[in-house]
């Protein structure tokens, strides 16, 4: 079971490390990354592997989204089946 | 692989688009909880229900936070009302306010199907029922009502037709002092859907399971928005983008119903196609039709824009789910939708117009609000017209007008909520048409009806 987590904002200093280890306390392993910055606009997409997750999937979402607002960014988490039933045929 | 692309636009969507799941009905059949005694009867209903939708609100909850998406509302849909007060008799009021108590411990907002369905004469039990509809609707808040008069099959039963006239008007002055609100949960059905989700409408017909879930999606601000993607498009272009949004919307919406419907162990009936407006800023219908390079919505050539729109949307959304029903179209309810409103208020859409788009778009007349002192042959007048476009075009179509008691052409009305708020439209209220509703019976059914 994978979900995405998306994070959009303007670009600072160590945004990748944090949601890196919020992931890493949770126990979701990173499978994917990708991220963009235009005209300082940050963009990362982030896939990782819930299955094993050390506490409920509402866990993780509630720490990053706590952490987007921390670093004034807006961090999503969702199951990737909305991307796939949305996107694939 | 997931592309970047395809999940920024999806939250861009969610987002900035006002995408949602309208609604998850679940529809609940209540003939096994008929009784001879009213008041046993009345008990069975409660204990099944909360028995049934106990862990519906948290569930659409917890699928809500997974998939990151909001499902506005959470609602019941029941049996026709009628047919429990057709075997206990009594006061069916006791019914309304036992369906009132059930969704309030569940923690539902609306609960559908204080309805009868009368479209070719009264049975045991509907009279009485559509007689009591404003009493039941002042002394409830989540109760919604429905009536079908009329079918393709069937013809339009003109008693009944007249007799709402009334009954609309009466519930209007019930809550006079709620602006009119009773009204605003009574809709009036020509081919009245069995599995629609979406209020007021809703009610859970006789062939459908024991107990099922519906969804009904929204997005009209998605739509406009890829529409202004493609601002030179010819209209087969412009009916592509709309199909491929509808797609996905609906796409979403079948993943939602699934989810839901897997995790209480209950079937999953349908995903109602539907793009229902709010009167939010960005998710309005009007403002696809105005998108699509009609000044103000209600100008000429708004119901070519409508119907191109509500066929796309079909076309899109058929492919994206297993099963489609309900209403399935685009819907044009004049105080939800923050465009129309705009157009009532100037003067550019008036009653006629929106009368024509009906024959073109799903249901009907919808949250009209109309001067409080028009007369209930006027609105009985208002109902067989918009009866006879569903019978003959063997379409769904309805009426939902509120009469603004004690105001006039040119007021308003604020409902406030989903409901938004209206400006009250002018009616030919001048010139009667009693005499044609007071004849009565039954207006034959149309030779579309012989099909077999």
């Amino acid at each position: 079971m994978k979900a995405v987590i998306t994070v959009v904002g303007r670009d600072t200093v160590g945004i990748l490390a944090k949601v890196a280890s919020v992931c890493a306390d949770h126990n979701a392993n990173i499978v994917d990354v990708s991220q963009a910055v235009l005209s300082e606009m940050f963009t990362m997409v982030m896939v990782v592997d819930i299955s094993d997750l050390n506490s409920e999937f509402s866990g993780l979402q509630n720490a990053l989204s706590a952490l987007g607002d921390t670093i004034g960014m807006k961090i999503h988490v969702m199951h990737e089946d909305i991307f796939n039933s949305m996107h694939r045929i | 692989m997931l592309n970047t692309t395809d999940i920024l636009e999806t939250i861009r969507m969610i987002d900035h688009e006002n995408l949602d799941i309208r609604t998850v009905t679940m529809g609940i059949s209540l003939l096994s909880c008929a009784d001879a005694d009213i008041a046993r009867s009345c008990a069975k209903i409660y204990e099944k229900i909360c028995r049934l939708a106990e862990k519906l609100v948290p569930t659409a909850e917890s699928i809500e936070k997974m998939y990151g998406i909001p499902i506005i509302n959470k609602r019941l849909s029941v049996t026709p009302v009628s047919m429990l007060t057709a075997v206990s008799g009594g006061d069916p009021v006791l019914y309304a306010k036992t369906l009132e108590r059930a969704a309030q411990t569940v923690g539902v907002n609306f609960v559908g199907g204080y309805s009868a369905l009368v479209q070719k004469g009264f049975a045991a039990g509907e009279r009485e029922l559509i007689r009591s509809i404003p009493e039941a609707l002042s002394v409830t808040e989540r109760v919604c009502s429905s009536v079908n008069i009329g079918s393709t099959k069937a013809g339009i039963n003109m008693d009944a037709v007249g007799l709402m006239g009334g009954i609309i008007l009466e519930a209007a002055k019930n809550t006079a002092d709620k602006n009119c609100m009773g009204a605003a949960k009574i809709v009036v059905f020509c081919n009245a859907p069995e599995d629609n989700p979406f209020m007021a409408g809703a009610f859970h017909g006789v062939g459908e399971p024991d107990c099922v879930i519906n969804v009904g999606v929204s997005g009209p601000g998605a739509v406009r928005s890829a529409l202004t993607k493609c601002p030179d498009g010819d209209l087969t272009e412009v009916a592509d983008v709309i199909k491929r949004t509808a797609f996905k919307i609906t796409r979403m919406g079948q993943l939602v119903g699934k989810s839901v419907s897997e995790r209480l162990g209950v079937p999953f009936g349908i995903v109602d196609l539907s793009l229902a407006p709010t009167p939010a800023v960005g998710d309005s219908v009007a403002h696809i039709i105005e998108e699509m390079g009609i000044e103000v919505c209600g100008a000429h050539g708004t119901t070519a824009a409508l119907a191109l729109l509500n066929d796309a949307v079909k076309k899109g959304g058929v492919m994206a789910s297993s099963h489609v029903g309900g209403l399935s179209g685009a819907f044009i309810p004049v105080s939800e939708d923050a465009g129309m409103i705009d157009a009532a208020r100037s003067g550019d859409l008036s009653i006629e117009k929106l009368e024509a788009m009906t024959s073109v778009c799903s249901v009907g007349l919808d949250m009209i609000v109309i001067p409080g002192d028009t007369s209930p042959s006027t609105i009985a007048a208002i109902i067989a017209d918009e009866a006879a476009i569903g019978m003959v075009n063997s379409k769904t179509t309805a009426v939902r007008v509120i009469p603004a008691i004690g105001r006039q052409a040119g007021e308003e009305l604020e409902f406030g909520g989903l409901f938004g708020s209206g400006p009250i439209m002018k009616l030919h209220n001048d010139r009667s048409s009693e005499k044609f509703i007071l004849r009565g019976g039954r207006i034959p059914a149309p030779m579309q009806s012989l099909k077999n």
